[in-house]
């Protein structure tokens, strides 16, 4: 059977293609009844300005702060858990780290569906590796495989700004990947439209001999001062650890708890106000 | 506001690159090596897109060594700079890589040689030469205080004044720089010029 594609024939007058028609109808609503498939476009000046900006409103830009860093007894990987489309709050609850296997985590930025689905996918290579190697995989090697795989997707769309971050015979290791084919080895990297809000605080505070306790509140403090300035960034602040065992989640906290936890109000502090009223002395008698 | 730039001396090849890794605003890494040891008398500096640069160049290093391996010899300098100007003119008209290189290397009859090749597979055999924003600080400098089979003292000084203009000039100028040199003893890193340091 033949699929039916008629419908996109452009209209033609031909009056014996329409039962009961008769000779009396006027061509326009001839036209009309003679295409019953078409699509109606909108009716705008420039289509596809339009077009373009319809697509811009519901595309997922990297409204997110994530961070992870390196020090000397592991890796400490901290993120918030808003998700925006422009204006918009879409969730305050989504999971920005995805545990692609026991002893690796890697981390969302930019289109949610991208980085599920590939770090999912970077899972399943890892364990193909590990089964074929009787070995696990390294961080780089794992890093590796996914910026080959999005290199070879480079300039279709993807959007990803990811760090996978894990322990392996090398030590505490976090590599940050792109949708762009970017990949870089490094100490600590922070990704998202609050990022540079995290690296002020991060930078700062950051010794290669932080404590376990005082890496993870390092983290989790730059995740909180970014989701106070970035519109983008809230919701929740996930903290995980990652030792020579695998990773481990330390702690989730609402940022407004941890504002009040940081900034506690203080009832006899009067904020000063910024302007006021005074009475100015009256120069002429009334 | 990346700087890649060579000179050729008497019987050595210099090669700087910054060691900046950019996204936007915000500086990555001070520290990223630009610069890949082909072989050992081969290196190749690269800058550009990032997944372009590297893939690319990794592409380039693992073809040199395939060829080494099922020849027993090494491709000289001018074989492999014509190897990779191919390949960029290959994937040219259908995906193009955005990578812009300084090829230099070593070989026993020809001496030092260093090759400027481009994103549009243009490739040069020169004396010295610049890529990035750098450039256009730095070649004229380089045309006025080149000399022909310069020691190595005098190609350090050299890049050092040009690494002192691009810091001076350039208004988002990179931190960092290093230095690889290749001589008859090999392709190797010779030093740093750090003016930010990762803790």
């Amino acid at each position: 059977m033949r699929t039916d594609l008629s419908c996109l024939d452009p209209p033609t007058l031909c009056r014996s293609r329409l039962p009961g028609l008769g000779a009396e109808e006027d061509v326009m609503g001839l036209l009309e009844k003679t295409v019953p498939g078409r699509l109606e476009l909108p009716q705008v000046a420039d289509l596809d300005a339009f077009e373009k900006s319809a697509v811009q409103m519901v595309k997922p830009s990297k409204g997110t702060t994530t961070l992870a860093f390196i020090y000397k007894d592991g890796v400490v990987v901290a993120v918030d858990s808003r998700a925006s489309m422009g204006p918009y709050i879409s969730s305050q609850t989504v999971k920005k780290v995805i545990e692609i296997n026991p002893y690796l985590l890697g981390t969302m930025a930019g289109g949610a569906a991208d980085c599920q689905f590939w770090q999912r996918n970077l899972g399943l290579r890892c364990r193909l590796h590990e089964l074929g190697n009787k070995k696990r995989i390294s961080v780089a090697g794992a890093s590796k495989l996914l910026a080959n795989i999005l290199f070879s997707y480079r300039g279709m769309g993807l959007s990803m700004g990811t760090m996978i971050a894990g322990w392996d015979d090398t030590g505490p290791n976090v590599y940050y990947i792109d949708s762009d084919g970017a990949r870089l080895k490094g100490q600590r990297f922070s990704v998202g439209s609050g990022s540079t809000y995290a690296y002020g605080v991060l930078d700062a505070g950051y010794k290669w001999d932080l404590k376990k306790e005082a890496a993870c509140e390092l983290g989790r403090r730059a995740i909180y001062h970014a989701t106070f300035r970035d519109a983008a960034s809230g919701g929740t602040v996930s903290v995980y650890h990652i030792g020579p065992d695998g990773w481990e989640k330390i702690s989730g906290d609402d940022v407004n708890d941890l504002h009040y936890a940081y900034y506690p109000v203080q009832s006899t502090q009067q904020t000063p106000p910024e302007q006021s009223m005074t009475d100015v002395a009256s120069t002429s008698s009334s | 506001m990346e700087c890649l730039f060579g000179v050729v001396g008497d019987g050595f090849v210099l090669l700087v690159a910054d060691t900046s890794a950019v996204r936007s605003i915000v500086v990555q890494k001070t520290d990223e090596d630009k610069i890949l040891n082909l072989d050992s008398h081969r290196l190749l500096g690269t800058s550009g897109e990032p997944g372009d640069r590297v893939y690319f160049s990794e592409y380039i290093q693992k073809n040199i060594h395939l060829y080494r391996f099922r020849n027993g010899i090494q491709l000289s300098t001018a074989a492999a700079a014509n190897f990779a100007r191919g390949e960029l003119a290959r994937a040219l008209r259908k995906n193009p890589y955005h990578a812009n290189m300084l090829f230099a290397g070593y070989d026993e009859d020809v001496g030092p040689s260093l090759f400027y090749l481009d994103y549009i597979a243009t490739l040069h055999k020169i004396q010295k030469g610049a890529m990035g924003y750098g450039g256009y600080f730095i070649l004229s400098l380089m045309d006025k205080y080149y000399k022909p089979d310069m020691s190595l003292d005098d190609a350090l000084k050299l890049v050092d004044m040009c690494i002192d203009e691009i810091r001076k000039r350039l208004v988002v100028a990179p931190p960092n720089f290093i230095i690889k040199i290749i001589d008859k003893d090999g392709a190797r890193t010779h030093s740093w010029r750090k003016s930010v340091v990762e803790t």
